[in-house]
């Protein structure tokens, strides 16, 4: 494990983490459909997760691979709570379209 | 650790009670537990060891997650003491779904568990299990109307929003963990910051980014508004008060343990907190919905609290930050237990609502009008003196023309605040004269308990000052 992670690079771990961040990020800014942007937010989470594990082999740490139980078990509740307000969503508006949610302005 | 075990299994008791049908004895039970809770950290801050239950839990290794120092304990008192004031007032504000009453009660509680994790915090992932629970939480509480298409709108704008403020601190975290290849606060901060490679500074710019998002200051601010207009009044007076406070006491911690070493970072906070102030005061004045101009205020003390970054002296700043903390929540809560009282019975929030308060509940209108000059920064109420000691370490620090700017924005904000005050004492009440519906009893209660211990710091400000000492 330690060969693999010294033949190709932490440096290489810090950039694929954060493209994958990158796309997660933009998932969220430009796509108006509910469910891609949760789509997006896990593409985040787990980009995250990938950099918390390589670092914890490169550090030879194993606390960096329990951050990432304890970050996986908070992304499933957090997007079971945001699914519960989808559903309440598309009871009112018939869609899940994040643009059709416009009335609070001012 | 022991405090969180407390209030965890308080929210347990609540749901089990609802169970057994004992739904009459939840929120008496919770309050007391909570007061009670709060004697036991009173004891805690007083005493000289404070491993009072001798379980252990100040020792190793529980004290690499959590730290119980001053600034800790200190700050759990106030969040206990703010959810014992929300949940006394969540009978009345929930009296037509009377079978949800223990799931909000729990809620607040566990919400109340995340707000102490993250503020005694000595290990990130505390710290990120603390601001998720809290934020969790939060969204539940916004969008907990769900026939009201506003209240979804709310917890769905505040649900994207907080993941992807929580995936930017995350990211945070990894890069920082990558730098030190630690998660506790105590080793990082004793390693050698320029010895450090540079993910660690992004890292901390991005935790920075990401608390920003939480505490609602300025460029990161626009989901704010229209979440507080949108949610529940009684959830909205939660984040305005307890999340926004718990963020801020946090991001301050952090901050000052993580003590990144970048030119300009404190001068991009100074400019942050400008900018908070000045857009929230601006933006505030054009504002029909009180619920939202609440908002936009609570901005504008994002960018106040802001100030206490400039600091000469540690402890001191905690001790105007903790006051300054103390003094807005409290008022905030006074402020909202009004505005609950109004929009149940007149079924909105707009100023025109409050027209002609003061002649028929005029108890409401002086707690109203005491909690918002409070807000505005008038003396003998406590904001005053918390503007007053955060202005006073800033000009210590010689940093001038922050104190100018904000001197001014507190002018801009009286504008706002009298609106509100002069609706409710020289218009006329738009609806006819006899509505003989009494104020619930709680309301007039929590509002004037909340104002009078406003007032009570405001005369004798010391109190508050030496917990940190």
């Amino acid at each position: 494990m330690e060969n693999i992670l010294q033949e190709i690079g932490i440096d290489n771990y810090i950039y694929l983490a954060t493209l994958l961040f990158c796309i997660g990020i933009f998932g969220v800014l430009y796509r108006r459909n509910a469910i891609v942007m949760f789509m997006s937010i896990e593409i985040m989470l787990n980009a995250v997760n990938l950099l918390l594990v390589a670092f914890s082999t490169y550090h030879q740490d194993a606390a960096g691979q329990v951050f990432v139980f304890f970050s996986m078990a908070v992304a499933a509740a957090e997007v079971a709570v945001g699914l519960a307000i989808l559903v309440a969503v598309f009871r009112n508006h018939n869609g899940i379209d994040i643009d059709n949610l416009k009335n609070l302005k001012g | 650790m022991d405090i969180l075990i407390a209030i965890a299994g308080l929210g347990i008791i609540c749901l089990v009670a609802e169970i057994f049908n004992l739904r009459k004895a939840i929120v008496p039970v919770t309050v007391a537990g909570l007061l009670g809770v709060l004697a036991f950290v009173g004891a805690k801050i007083f005493s000289k060891n404070p491993d009072i239950l001798g379980l252990g839990f100040d020792k190793e290794p529980y004290i690499n997650m959590i730290i119980n120092d001053k600034f800790a304990l200190s700050f759990s008192a106030l969040f206990i003491l703010l959810t014992a004031f929300l949940v006394a007032l969540s009978p009345e504000f929930h009296k037509n779904h009377k079978a949800k009453l223990s799931d909000f009660v729990a809620i607040k509680l566990f919400l109340l568990t995340g707000a102490i994790a993250m503020i005694s915090f000595s290990n990130l992932s505390m710290f990120f299990l603390g601001i998720e629970i809290l934020s969790i939480s939060l969204y539940i509480l916004a969008a907990s109307n769900p026939k009201d298409v506003k209240s979804n709108e709310a917890g769905m704008k505040y649900f994207l929003m907080g993941a992807f403020a929580s995936g930017i601190i995350l990211f945070g975290i990894a890069l920082i963990y990558g730098a030190t290849g630690s998660f506790n606060m105590l080793t990082i901060n004793a390693m050698d910051r320029e010895a450090l490679p540079s993910w660690y500074n992004i890292g901390a710019v991005m935790l920075t980014i990401g608390l920003m998002f939480k505490i609602a200051a300025v460029p990161f601010h626009f989901w704010a508004p229209d979440v507080y207009e949108g949610s529940p009044a009684l959830s909205t007076a939660t984040m305005s008060t307890l999340a926004k406070v718990a963020a801020m006491a946090s991001f301050f911690k952090l901050i000052t343990t993580l003590n990144p070493h970048l030119p300009g970072f404190l001068t991009t906070i100074n400019i942050i907190a400008v900018l908070s102030m000045t857009i929230g005061n601006l933006m505030a004045l054009k504002q029909t919905n009180v619920k939202r101009m609440l908002g936009f205020s609570g901005i504008s003390h994002a960018g106040y609290m802001l100030l206490a970054f400039q600091f000469r002296d540690l402890t001191f700043a905690q001790g105007n930050l903790f006051y300054y903390a103390f003094a807005y929540t409290l008022a905030g809560i006074a402020a909202f237990a009004v505005v609950l009282y109004v929009s149940s019975s007149k079924g909105n929030e707009e100023v025109y609502s409050f027209n002609g308060l003061g002649k028929t509940k005029p108890l409401m209108a002086a707690v109203l009008t005491c909690a918002l000059l409070s807000m505005a920064g008038i003396p003998i109420f406590s904001g005053f003196f918390g503007k007053m000691f955060l202005f006073n370490q800033v000009l210590d620090k010689g940093r001038m023309i922050l104190v100018v700017f904000a001197v001014i924005n507190s002018i801009i904000a009286v504008g706002y605040y009298f609106k509100l005050i002069l609706a409710m004492y020289s218009k006329e009440s738009i609806e006819n004269k006899e509505d003989n519906n009494t104020v619930p009893f709680v309301y007039s209660a929590v509002a004037v308990i909340a104002i009078l211990i406003n007032i009570g710091i405001g005369l004798c400000p010391e109190l508050i000052l030496q917990l940190m000492r």
